[in-house]
């Protein structure tokens, strides 16, 4: 057993440092992990390359400033829109409808392959070398309460949690939203009330590329652009899905930012060599204990 | 079983024991290690084609049953004793980890077993006292077998052939089983299984508890044909690439994960021109695949089959024209 840190160095502003930067990546994985889940409850997809769809986008934005010259924010304006397409549309039309009616299993495959393509494309056209990324914030630190706490991890956090609460507000608020809602609950019924259920549909994947695109611009300066950043991220958007209750919004939030700080945690006080293994065990646990996940409802059948 | 069926039964086991005098040795190998993924892949198929779960965990049951095989021959115990604890111990594993991860809905083994796929890698990695970490273990030695040695690449071909056929035959018993016919009624229709009395937890369970047992000698045979192990070899690509062996091949038919591990192994052998593109190019060949023939190619076969005999008898129903 390694000396155990904490009992001599501890210090309750580094622990806050962690913490608030255990938030703010921990919101990164809320953006993911809430994609996720609504591409699930919209259209029974588990989208296997959803890791991939959020090292993508950073590239883009890249491949806009280096190969084509553009300004930064023009680039980024062009990704955006490169992503929902892509992404968003292209996804849906090219892998998901054909296969829908044919289950669960050959989406699981085509999007595992999807992620492969994804990885290695970027490895073969653009580079294998990890890629800094334009901060968007200054990296600079404040001194709260005598622990120094970076600028840029709060604007994340902020951004995040900030989408992540507009986006409650469309579902909630606006018609488009409440359609999106119906039809993620019953199908069949939305459909007989009127919702136009395909389109609804297509509407969660467009949104599932966009909250893509703003993980990715976040996280990239954090930890460098790289084409096997998805591996990680993608197994740690299902891990804080399944965490937080695999069907609520809340829940995948919820499951972000505890997946984020426990991380974070985790490799300053236990083991930096099995850092990697927290969140994994932290998935084993809930599903052991509590399998709705911790904010979800239990759902009647188990078939 | 028809003559037919019989006699293609006796025909490719013929060619399987002369095909290795025609090879080299580079040849042999690769022939000794499509039947060994085929061992995996069969047991996955187990899990995956008949009822109907997706596991990402057969590279990490290859893992601890290579490492087994490998730690204990190297102490001196006997290797059948060796295979069988890894066996055994992969079985139990699958035990342990499938009763969880059962217990809920939607494809959550999926998600356990991948989580348990990267675990099982960091502690092969970090472990070193017992692993060798990063290094692996080296010089594995292979069986010896009524003291005939099989360290010449072509004895131990037969070695892999004979337990392959072994594997296959076990399996096949258990797929017509009363017990096998369950699981595969509890794929098609698991409510309706549920009513007739199947009892879905526990059948699924033992169906992958039996895949991750054969996923444990499989990786015996890796230690042994390698001679080297390290973590790397037992990944989640490799776990993904013996999914996709099951899948190409047709998940649910018997030769589905033979064939499709054949395509796979020696999908690299042909595609070596194309260099980098290679995992690319292999990405988008299944991406394809899924999308026109999401059955694998044994799917493709037996669709075209029942075309060609609704064309030949328009008033069968295609329940007869499928038999």
């Amino acid at each position: 057993m390694p000396d155990l840190p904490f009992l001599g160095t501890f210090s309750m502003n580094t622990f806050f440092q962690l913490f608030v930067s255990g938030l703010a990546t921990g919101s990164i994985y809320a953006l993911a992990a809430i994609g996720f889940t609504l591409l699930w409850q919209a259209s029974q997809t588990i989208n296997f390359a959803q890791g991939e769809f959020i090292m993508l986008p950073a590239f883009f934005v890249l491949a806009g400033t280096q190969f084509l010259g553009l300004s930064f924010p023009v680039a980024m304006a062009i990704a955006l829109v490169l992503s929902v397409l892509l992404l968003g549309l292209g996804f849906k039309r090219v892998i998901i409808d054909p296969l829908l009616p044919h289950g669960v299993l050959p989406i699981v495959i085509a999007t595992i392959a999807l992620g492969i393509l994804a990885k290695e494309s970027v490895k073969q056209f653009y580079t294998a070398e990890a890629q800094p990324f334009p901060a968007l914030f200054s990296d600079r630190t404040l001194n709260i309460l005598g622990a120094a706490i970076s600028v840029q991890d709060i604007a994340v956090l902020l951004i995040a949690l900030g989408a992540v609460a507009l986006l409650q507000l469309f579902l909630n608020g606006t018609k488009i939203g409440r359609c999106m809602q119906a039809t993620a609950q019953n199908p069949q019924v939305a459909e007989i009330l009127g919702v136009p259920v395909r389109r609804m549909i297509l509407f969660t994947f467009l949104i599932n590329a966009a909250l893509a695109f703003l993980a990715s611009v976040l996280i990239s300066p954090i930890y460098l652009a790289k084409f096997s950043n998805g591996e990680t991220l993608g197994l740690i958007a299902f891990i804080a899905a399944i965490v937080g209750g695999f069907n609520q919004i809340r829940g995948a939030l919820a499951g972000g930012l505890l997946i984020g700080v426990v991380d974070n945690l985790a490799a300053a006080y236990i083991s930096a060599s099995y850092r990697s293994a927290v969140p994994l065990i932290l998935l084993i646990i809930i599903i052991l204990v509590r399998p709705q996940g911790l904010l979800g409802k239990a759902e009647g059948r188990t078939v | 079983m028809s003559t037919r069926t019989s006699f293609s039964l006796v025909a490719g086991l013929a060619i399987l024991i002369l095909l290795p005098f025609t090879q080299s040795n580079y040849g042999v190998f690769v022939l000794s290690s499509w039947m060994v993924y085929s061992i995996a892949a069969m047991g996955l198929n187990l899990t995956l084609g008949y009822a109907g779960q997706v596991s990402l965990a057969q590279a990490s049951f290859m893992g601890i049953g290579a490492y087994t095989t490998a730690l204990m021959t190297m102490a001196g115990i006997p290797w059948p004793l060796a295979m069988l604890a890894a066996m055994v111990l992969c079985f139990v594993i699958g035990l342990l980890l499938g009763y969880p991860a059962l217990r809920v809905q939607h494809h959550f083994l999926a998600f356990v077993t991948l989580a348990f796929n990267a675990l099982v890698v960091l502690v092969l990695r970090n472990e070193e006292w017992l692993t060798g970490g990063t290094y692996g273990v080296v010089g594995i030695p292979r069986p010896e077998i009524l003291g005939l040695p099989t360290q010449k690449p072509l004895a131990f071909y037969f070695f892999v052939l004979a337990l392959f056929m072994l594997t296959a035959a076990a399996l096949y018993g258990i797929i017509r089983s009363p017990w096998g016919r369950a699981f595969r009624a509890l794929r098609e229709n698991p409510i309706r299984a549920n009513s007739l009395g199947v009892d879905i937890r526990k059948t699924t369970l033992l169906a992958f508890a039996i895949g991750s047992a054969c996923g444990g000698l499989a990786g015996g045979l890796v230690a042994q044909l390698t001679q080297f192990i390290d973590p790397n070899s037992f990944g989640l690509t490799i776990s993904l690439k013996v999914l996709l062996m099951v899948i190409v091949g047709g998940a649910g038919f018997f030769f589905g994960p033979i064939l499709g591990a054949l395509l796979i192994v020696l999908a690299p052998e042909f595609l070596r021109f194309t260099e980098g593109y290679y995992l690319m190019l292999y990405a988008a060949l299944v991406i394809v695949l899924m999308v026109f023939c999401p059955s694998g190619l044994l799917g493709l076969v037996e669709r075209a089959r029942t075309a060609l005999k609704l064309r030949q008898n328009p008033n069968a129903t295609t329940w007869e024209a499928g038999r």
